[in-house]
């Protein structure tokens, strides 16, 4: 396949990891903030590939296990609202919440329907006049601007049934918060989707003032290696600073009509992380202006304070602090099919991907 | 779910375009996207075009790639 296959040779991968070994001479630790790039680095087994002097830790950029508690049981009080329909992305109908799960909901007769794009809601809105669909808004920057695309759309074309429970989120803050709280890295390999949308002048600070390198990089074995690559000239020059190896999807200025879409029906709100508590301005929520499209000022559901899973880690997971084999639940009680915590859910879950790639 | 896939656009039509990974043709929106045209690729998450493939970029990494393996050979 063009634009994948040339980024999967194997002479491309391990010539970067002989040059690794040739240039690393620090200890360092980087950490790769999407799920995206947890995943490939476990199926390419590339950890084997790297010099003794390079850790790799995983981060919080999975946004079905970020999702709080709070969120899945209040979209599971919206699947009991009568004449509601539910949409959702796929993995988060599985994610248990205090007392159930939607996968649970919809076997008992909930309406809830999997969707691949927001605007399939949009069109189980207009096809279904006398019902309220309501469509789960999770996901970074990379998936907030179609949302933002569809209520506009929605309104526009005065679709009055359609309505977002948001619980988007925005990636510097969390990434800051964890260097404020003290997680040691020396680099972060950032999100290559999320800045095509964001461009790159959210790491600024990053690299300025917490001194740490930030190389975007893309989703194949062979931009994973060339950004550790590009981390560690960096690092090993002292010279930090914010790089993008993923240059044939991201410009630095990013994308200027997702980023309209964004800031015309979403404003950033305090919002919960799952293990991770709340964060300041890391979520979206949707403007006064578009209220009309908001299901959370529609519906004004209460839940109970919900708490996170006995004996699940995810937390301190999505710290990069641990990892799933430090999790007593991990491959006994805590399996895909049968999952203890929101990492074991998605396909780009930490705590799934060690299961799939466990030896 | 935060996946993107390279996409080859067939033809635009108003704001989606119809595309294709491996021979399987998917609909993409276009509302985040301006200026596609038949031929190029994008790169398709949930449903929408984010961003083109810039065929230049592309092939300048693999050249810096392909330097480093030159030069890593004994
Ligand atoms: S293995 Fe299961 S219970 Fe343990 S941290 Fe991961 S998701 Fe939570």
């Amino acid at each position: 396949m063009k634009y994948i296959d040339e980024y999967r040779k194997k002479d491309l991968i391990l010539a970067v990891s002989e040059e690794l070994k040739k240039i690393s001479k620090k200890q360092i630790t980087l950490m790769e903030v999407c799920g995206g790039h947890t995943m490939a680095i476990h199926r390419f087994g590339l950890h084997a590939l790297l010099p003794p002097t390079i850790h790799l830790l995983s981060g919080p950029g999975c946004p079905v296990c970020v999702s709080s508690q709070h969120f899945l049981d209040t979209a599971i009080a919206c699947s009991k609202i009568p004449g509601a329909i539910i949409t959702t992305y796929g993995d988060l109908i599985r994610v248990p919440g205090s007392v159930t799960s939607l996968e649970k909901e919809k076997a008992d007769g909930a309406d809830i329907r999997i969707i691949y794009s927001v605007l399939e809601a949009l069109e189980i809105a207009k096809n279904n006049p006398e019902k309220a669909v309501i469509f789960l808004g999770i996901g970074f920057e990379t998936t907030a601007p179609a949302t933002a695309a569809a209520i506009v759309q929605a309104k526009n074309e005065n679709i009055s049934n359609f309505f977002v429970l948001s619980a988007h989120k925005v990636m510097p803050p969390v990434m800051k918060a964890l260097v404020d709280e003290g997680v040691k890295i020396d680099g972060f390999i950032a999100p290559g989707h999320v800045t095509a949308i964001t461009g790159t002048g959210i790491y600024n600070n990053l690299a300025a003032v917490y001194g740490l390198g930030v190389v975007v990089a893309g989703f194949e074995p062979v931009d994973m290696m060339q950004a550790i690559l590009m981390l560690t000239l960096q690092l090993e020059s002292a010279a930090p600073k914010v790089e993008i190896q993923y240059k044939r999807i991201v410009h630095p200025e990013g994308n200027k009509i997702a980023l309209g879409l964004l800031e015309q029906v979403f404003e950033q709100k305090d919002d919960r992380w799952r293990g991770l508590g709340v964060i300041p301005a890391s979520g979206l929520k949707i403007r006064e202006e578009f209220a009309a499209f908001d299901a959370e000022k529609r519906y004004l559901l209460t839940v109970p304070e919900p708490s996170d899973p006995k004996g699940c880690i995810c937390g301190s997971i999505l710290r990069g602090q641990k990892t799933p084999n430090d999790c007593g639940l991990f491959a006994g009680k805590c399996t895909p099919s049968d999952p203890v915590g929101a990492c074991m859910v998605s396909g780009e879950g930490t705590c799934a991907t060690y299961y799939k790639y466990r030896s | 779910m935060c996946l993107a896939i390279p996409a080859k656009v067939i033809s635009v039509e108003g704001s989606s375009a119809l595309v294709t990974i491996e021979d399987v043709e998917y609909k993409a929106s276009l509302l985040l996207l301006d200026d596609v045209n038949p031929g190029d690729y994008v790169m398709l998450h949930a449903g929408f075009a984010i961003e083109k493939v810039d065929a230049d970029e592309a092939a300048e990494t693999l050249r810096l790639l392909n330097e480093i393996a030159d030069n890593s050979r004994p």
